[in-house]
């Protein structure tokens, strides 16, 4: 080992772009948005990318976008007519970012009153600066980057006890067509008290190539409100998407999460949640699809920070081929939060000896009267259940394929927003047919 | 149909099967009768397929073909059916989804044409109906929370949808109430044609008051010890010596 090996940080060059982008950026005539964007360029310029030896990246590294020149990814991409289609929420409302950019109309209609919808291109050119204040703010690397370089993305508020039916269907392109490009975009989520919505979020390639998307969200629920957040990881074969998503939940308010992973090189979705007043609640869920080399993270950190909090956690996966991926779930219970209950469970299915996983549950408990409980397992195949299934006449690989679609489905069964079922389990089949991830159908 | 000659098997260097021997013509039924552990329920998945037995001497011919060269569902193709003891459960794979694939499967490599949901619920209806099987089975997971007498009827049922031209049956009368145990026997009497053949693996000889088979072969120690014709199952009753082992 070398005396290299023991390096926390590395310095990541592209945030040396920033100088000669900040006058370009959306925001740039407002002092108060250049202060922000030039205090985080300096905070991700201090800290660098974390290396292995940094422990929640013990097990996934980012070498390969330290050695990536990367672009700012450019506002000349074409729009994504066609790269939308196929991938429809009947009765959603819709906006499509490319490359980092809203691509097409904004229009508002049919949402109900009390649901606000505002570009973060038009919050930034206007000044705002009250988009970067929330759960995701802290001194994490990839918040500062995103702050940074960010070009666009979505402020969404729901007024006081609306509860809109209708889900809000963000797609978000990228390619790396014109070199390798990096995409900054944000959403942020602020529901008023008592309010209620659904937003699926989906992450895919417009075209081949090598792009890193950086996107940051940013969710704060009031007492008594209710978020369905569905993410759809299925970015393109060469790309890489690290994410981070911080969530707080006030009283009696609920986080209902589920994220789909089945594309991109490397995928890494960060979620920390704090339940920050009596009864609030979150589910976490999520399932991961890996085959060739890809490397797939999921971690998750919950802090129940006030008493008789509750926080449920399923993630299942599926490698296969050569595939990675990691589960790292943290449940940290502070000393305030008497009778508060965390469940986690992991499951993996390896349907390769040479796919991988690492799993690594935390708890972190500092109140005496709480229920928390975790469990991990990996396994293969069941044997028995496929020689039955063979018996019947039913092909090893068929066979193979319709266990692997019931140990998912079991999760996606659970999903109780019936569009995000519906389109959890097509992505689903589209992995078990084969298909290569990332596309966009 | 099937010759089974001088099989030796193996698991895990245990030697189970001793070389046994059995001919099974066409339009015939035989029983297979034996105490626990004699070997009855080895030799029906060496015959179906299933991996980790080693077969050290001596083989299996079916419709003239080495019937242990060939993979799991190839035989099942090919005929083949075993109705297994305790059948597998597989939560999260819907059983009539289930059987519309296996049954899919098998015409496919018969060269016959798919049937599309409709047709084959029409199919399904008429199988199930006489089986006594509600649609409520159908839609629970493959065998999950089956009781032990509806876990035996899906396998029936699973077997006159697949239509076999071999089946081999493993206890499939075992924990059945009396009524069930009727509908099972009316069930495989419906399979019984001159050119189809069924293996009966069973315990007790009352499945053979409803099935009446043209031979009975007592397998003791991994090998066939005696056969005789069905008068044979009565006089193992009398003498206490089948049901005592269990
Ligand atoms: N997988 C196995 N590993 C070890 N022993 C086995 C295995 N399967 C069966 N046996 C043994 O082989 C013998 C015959 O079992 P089996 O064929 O199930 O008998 P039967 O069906 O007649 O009751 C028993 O002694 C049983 O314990
Ligand atoms: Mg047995």
């Amino acid at each position: 080992m070398t005396a290299t090996a023991a390096i926390r940080h590395k310095p990541f060059p592209y945030v040396e772009r920033f100088a000669a982008l900040a006058a370009s950026l959306p925001g740039a005539g407002h002092p108060n948005v250049v202060a922000l964007r030039q205090a985080a360029a300096e905070q991700a310029r201090r800290a660098g990318l974390p290396t292995q030896r940094v422990e929640p990246w013990k097990y996934t590294s980012l070498n390969r976008l330290l050695e990536t020149d990367f672009e700012p990814a450019s506002s000349a991409a074409r729009p994504a007519a066609n790269d939308a289609a196929g991938w429809t929420v009947p009765g959603s409302y819709r906006l499509v970012f490319v490359n980092g950019r809203l691509a097409g109309g904004r229009s508002a209609a049919g949402l109900p009153d009390g649901v606000t919808l505002t570009t973060l291109a038009d919050a930034l050119a206007r000044g705002d600066d009250d988009w970067a204040t929330g759960a995701a703010s802290s001194g994490h690397p990839f918040v500062a980057l995103n702050t940074a370089f960010l070009t666009d993305g979505l402020v969404l508020r729901v007024a006081r006890g609306v509860k809109v039916a209708q889900p809000i269907h963000l797609l978000f392109l990228g390619s790396g067509e014109a070199g390798a490009s990096a995409i900054h975009t944000r959403l942020v989520i602020r529901l008023e008290p008592g309010a209620g919505i659904d937003v699926i979020e989906r992450h895919a390639a417009s075209g081949a190539g090598v792009y890193w998307s950086n996107p940051v969200c940013d969710i704060r629920l009031s007492e008594g409100a209710r978020l369905g957040h569905a993410k759809f990881i299925d970015e393109g074969a060469e790309a890489m998407h690290i994410a981070v998503t911080g969530v707080e939940v006030a009283a009696d308010a609920a986080y209902d999460s589920f994220v789909l992973t089945t594309g991109g090189a490397l995928a890494r979705n960060e979620i920390r949640v704090t339940l920050d007043g009596e009864r609030a609640g979150c589910r976490l869920d999520g399932l991961y699809l890996g085959r060739d080399r890809q490397h797939i993270d999921n971690t998750t950190e919950t802090i129940h920070a006030q008493p008789m909090t509750t926080s449920t956690e399923t993630y299942k996966g599926v490698l296969e081929g050569k595939a990675r991926a990691v589960f790292q779930g943290r449940i940290v219970v502070r000393p305030d939060a008497q009778k508060s209950d965390g469940r986690q469970l992991n499951k993996t299915l390896l349907l390769s000896d040479r796919a991988e996983i690492d799993t690594k549950p935390e708890l972190e408990i500092h109140a005496d009267d709480v229920k928390c409980s975790h469990g991990a397992a990996i396994g293969e195949i069941d044997a028995d259940a496929l020689f039955y299934l063979r018996a019947r006449g039913i092909g090893a690989e068929e066979g193979t394929r319709m266990l692997v679609e019931a140990f998912a489905a079991e999760l996606i069964d659970g999903i109780a927003d019936k569009s995000v079922a519906s389109l959890a389990r097509g992505r689903l089949a589209a992995w078990l047919a084969g298909s290569a991830p990332g596309g966009t159908a | 149909m099937l010759q089974i000659k001088n099989l030796h098997a193996s698991v895990g260097g245990k030697a189970i099967l001793n070389g046994l021997d059995l001919t099974l013509p066409k339009g015939e039924v035989h029983a297979i009768m034996g105490p626990n552990g004699s070997g009855k329920s080895t030799l029906a998945f060496l015959l179906a397929g299933r991996e980790g037995y080693e077969v050290t001497a001596g083989g299996v011919t079916y419709e003239g073909r080495d019937l242990l060269a060939m993979a799991p569902e190839e035989r099942a193709r090919e005929g083949l059916f075993l109705a297994f003891q305790y059948p597998i459960e597989i939560p999260g794979v819907p059983t009539a989804s289930f059987l519309k694939t296996a049954v899919n499967a098998v015409r496919k490599a018969r060269g016959l044409p798919q049937y599309d949901a409709v047709e084959f619920l029409k199919i399904l209806k008429a199988k199930r109906d006489f089986l006594g099987i509600g649609d409520d089975m159908l839609r629970r997971a493959l065998n999950v929370g089956f009781s032990g007498g509806e876990k035996k009827r899906a396998e029936v049922l699973q077997m006159l949808l697949l239509e076999p031209r071999l089946a081999v049956l493993d206890e499939t009368d075992s924990g059945l109430d009396i009524d069930a145990l009727r509908i099972v026997a009316e069930g495989i009497n419906a399979l019984r044609s001159p050119d189809r053949a069924i293996l009966l693996i069973t315990h007790y000889q009352r499945l053979l008051d409803y099935v009446v088979p043209d031979r009975v072969h007592v397998l003791t120690g991994g090998r066939i010890e005696r056969s005789g014709g069905k008068e044979l199952a009565q006089e193992l009753e009398r003498q206490g010596y089948v049901g005592t082992a269990a």
